[in-house]
C-alpha cells in the first residue's frame, strides 16, 4: 500500500520548496483561470482568451532581456496588449490588423530573447511551461495578482452577466457597457498573465477555457457553472502536477491534455442524460415523436 | 425610486421640441408630446420611422439633438428603476446556463455590482413575478429553450421587478405568431390597469392594438402625432403628416392604412415595391 502511495506521490512532493511554490500557485491560477473562462464562454470570446497569451509572451522575453521579473513583464505587455485589442475592438475594427499586432508581439519576443541570448530552456518553458520555475517572488505576484483578479470579478458580476447575456437589457438598466468590455479584457489579460509562467504562452488558453466549458455543459445556473470551473480547473493542475513529476511529461502538455478530457467527458455526460431524460419522456408520452437535438 | 409628484397631473413622458440628427441624417424632427400617467401608447409607424428611437430617448441611451426629454417631470438619466426595458427578443443558445428565473432575476439587481447573494426575499420576490407572467411553470428551464412567446414572457418579468411607473416595449410582437402575441398584448395591458402603469408599445401595425389602447402616437418621416386611434388615423391627419396623399380604410373592424411608395425606406427594395399596392397599417 505505502508501495503504490510512494510511486503516486513520491518523496518531496510536497516538502521540496520548488514544489510547494509550485502547488501554490498552480491552485491560484486555476481559481482565476476557472473564473474568467466562465465569462469568456458566456461572452462567446475565446478570441482575446487565444491572443493576449502569446501577445505577453513577448513580455516575458522583455523582462529577460533588461533581467526584471519575467511575471511583471507579462502582465504588463498582457495588459497593454489588451487594452489595445479592447479599444480597437470597441470600434469594430477589423480585427486583421489586431491579428498581425499579436503576430508582430511573438516576433518581438523572439528578438528580445536573441538579444538577451537566453539559453533554450527559457524559451521553451515561457511557451509550453515548467513545472520547476516558480520561484518565491512569482508565488508572492502570483497570489497579490490572483486576489486582485478574482476581488474585481466579483465586483462586476452582475453587471458582466446582464452585459454579457442580454446586451441590450444592460444598456437600458444605464451599466457601461464599453468600460465594462475593457474591464473584462484586461481581466483576461491578467488572468493570461498568472497562467503563463506554469502552462506556458502556448497552451494557457486551454486552462482558461476547458474547465468552463467542463462546466458550462454539467451545469444549468451560473453559479454552478463558475463552481464546477474553479473545481475542474483545481483537479486539472494538481492532476498535471503529480503525473507531470512522476513521469517527468511536460506541464503544458498534461494540463491541456487533462482540459480537453474534462471538456469531452462533460459533453458526454450531458449527451448520455438527455438521451436518458428523451427516452423516459418518451415513454410517460406514448408515441409521441420527439424532437430532434 | 423616483416618487411621483403628488401636486400635479405631471405627464409620465414629455418630449419638448425635441429632434435627433446621427451625423447629418435627421431622424426625428421637432416632436412635441406628453404621455399622461397610466395610459397605454401605441407607438405605431412604418419601418424606419424613428420608433426605437423615441424609445431609446425616453431611456437616456439616445441625446436629443435639441429640445428636452423629461421622464417623470425629470430630465432623463440612463438606468432609472422608474422605467422598465422589454426588448424585442432574447438571443440564447439552447446550451446557455440561465434558467428563466436567473434572467428575471437579472431584472431585479442585474446593474448592481457584487455578487448576487440569494435570500428567501429575493426568491419570493422572483416567483411572484415569474406567477405573474404565468412563467412559473418554466422557472427552472433553461432560456435557450423555450419558445418565442414564453421568453417575452420573462422580459416582461424581468422588467417588471423594478416596479417601474413605465414600461417600454420594443417591437415585442416582432417574433411572435398571432396567439402568443394576443397573449403578451393582454398581459400588458392587464398588468398595465392593475398597477397604474404608463405603457410606450412600439409595434409596426396598430391593428392588434387597437381594444387596449388609449392613445396611439403616430410617427412618420420623423415627425409625429399623439391622440386617440379615432383622432389619428385618418386620412387627413395621416396624410398631413406623412406630408402627401395617404388613404385610411376599415374593412371589418381592421384598419388599413394606404401610403405612398416612398413611405418605406428604399434601404429595402422589396418592402418599397410592396409599399405601393397593399400596405396595411403594418406598412409590413
Amino acid at each position: 500500500m505505502s508501495g503504490i502511495w510512494n510511486a503516486v506521490f513520491p518523496p518531496g512532493l510536497f516538502t521540496n520548496p520548488l514544489l510547494i511554490h509550485l502547488w501554490i500557485a498552480a491552485t491560484v491560477i486555476a481559481v482565476v483561470a476557472g473564473t474568467v473562462g466562465v465569462f469568456v464562454n458566456l461572452r462567446g470570446d475565446a478570441f482575446v482568451a487565444h491572443a493576449v497569451p502569446r501577445g505577453a509572451f513577448a513580455g516575458a522575453a522583455a523582462a529577460s532581456l533588461v533581467g526584471a521579473n519575467t511575471v511583471l513583464g507579462l502582465g504588463v505587455f498582457a495588459v497593454v496588449m489588451a487594452g489595445a485589442i479592447g479599444m480597437r475592438r470597441q470600434r469594430r475594427a477589423n480585427p486583421v490588423d489586431v491579428a498581425l499586432i499579436l503576430v508582430l508581439a511573438l516576433g518581438l519576443g523572439d528578438l528580445f530573447l536573441t538579444l538577451s541570448q537566453a539559453y533554450a530552456p527559457l524559451v521553451f518553458s515561457l511557451l509550453f511551461g515548467q513545472l520547476l520555475g516558480v520561484s518565491a517572488t512569482d508565488v508572492w505576484l502570483i497570489g497579490a495578482l490572483g486576489v486582485v483578479v478574482l476581488v474585481a470579478v466579483g465586483v462586476v458580476y452582475r453587471p458582466l452577466l446582464l452585459a454579457s447575456t442580454a446586451p441590450e437589457l444592460a444598456a437600458a438598466r444605464g451599466v457601461p457597457i464599453v468600460a465594462l468590455n475593457l474591464a473584462f479584457t484586461v481581466l483576461v489579460a491578467l488572468a493570461a498573465t498568472l497562467t503563463v509562467p506554469v502552462v506556458g504562452a502556448l497552451l494557457a488558453f486551454s486552462l482558461m477555457v476547458g474547465p468552463a466549458a467542463a462546466g458550462w455543459y454539467l451545469a444549468r445556473t451560473p453559479g454552478r457553472v463558475l463552481g464546477l470551473s474553479v473545481a475542474v480547473a483545481i483537479a486539472v493542475v494538481w492532476i498535471a502536477i503529480v503525473l507531470g513529476y512522476d513521469t517527468n511529461l511536460p506541464i503544458g502538455f498534461l494540463v491541456s491534455a487533462l482540459c480537453l478530457a474534462a471538456y469531452v467527458t462533460a459533453r458526454a455526460w450531458r449527451w448520455a442524460s438527455r438521451k436518458g431524460r428523451s427516452r423516459a419522456g418518451a415513454g410517460a408520452a406514448g408515441s409521441e415523436p420527439l424532437a430532434v437535438g | 425610486m423616483d416618487a411621483p409628484n403628488p401636486a400635479a397631473v405631471e405627464p409620465a413622458i414629455a418630449f419638448e421640441a425635441v429632434s435627433v440628427a446621427f451625423g447629418r441624417r435627421e431622424v426625428l424632427r421637432g416632436l412635441d408630446f406628453a404621455v399622461a400617467p397610466g395610459s397605454f401608447v401605441g407607438v405605431i409607424g412604418p419601418n424606419g420611422a424613428g420608433k426605437t428611437t423615441v424609445l431609446r430617448l425616453a431611456l437616456g441611451l439616445v441625446r436629443p439633438t435639441r429640445g428636452a426629454v423629461r421622464v417623470l417631470g425629470q430630465v432623463v438619466h440612463r438606468g432609472s428603476r422608474a422605467l422598465g426595458y422589454v426588448p424585442q427578443s432574447l438571443a440564447a443558445e439552447p446550451d446557455l446556463p440561465l434558467r428563466a428565473r436567473d434572467l428575471v432575476g437579472l431584472g431585479l439587481d442585474g446593474e448592481r455590482w457584487g455578487l448576487p447573494l440569494p435570500s428567501r426575499t429575493r426568491r419570493r420576490r422572483i416567483d411572484a413575478c415569474l406567477e405573474r407572467v404565468g412563467a412559473l411553470a418554466y422557472a427552472d428551464e433553461p432560456v435557450g429553450t423555450l419558445s418565442g412567446g414564453e421568453r417575452q414572457r420573462l422580459l416582461i418579468g424581468q422588467a417588471l421587478l423594478t416596479d417601474p411607473q413605465i414600461l417600454l416595449m420594443d417591437e415585442p410582437l416582432a417574433n411572435l405568431d398571432i396567439r402568443s402575441g394576443r397573449a403578451v398584448i393582454d398581459l400588458i395591458a392587464t398588468i398595465a390597469r392593475e398597477r397604474q402603469v404608463t405603457v410606450l408599445f412600439v409595434s409596426h401595425d396598430v391593428n392588434p392594438l387597437v381594444g387596449v389602447l388609449d392613445q396611439v402616437l403616430y410617427l412618420a418621416d420623423g415627425r409625429a402625432v399623439l391622440g386617440t386611434v379615432d383622432q389619428v388615423v385618418r386620412s387627413d391627419v395621416l396624410s398631413q403628416l406623412y406630408g402627401r396623399p395617404v388613404e385610411v380604410v376599415r374593412v371589418q373592424g381592421h384598419i388599413l392604412v394606404f401610403a405612398g411608395p416612398d413611405v418605406v425606406p428604399l434601404e429595402h427594395g422589396e418592402l418599397a415595391a410592396h409599399g405601393r399596392t397593399r400596405s396595411t397599417a403594418g406598412h409590413a
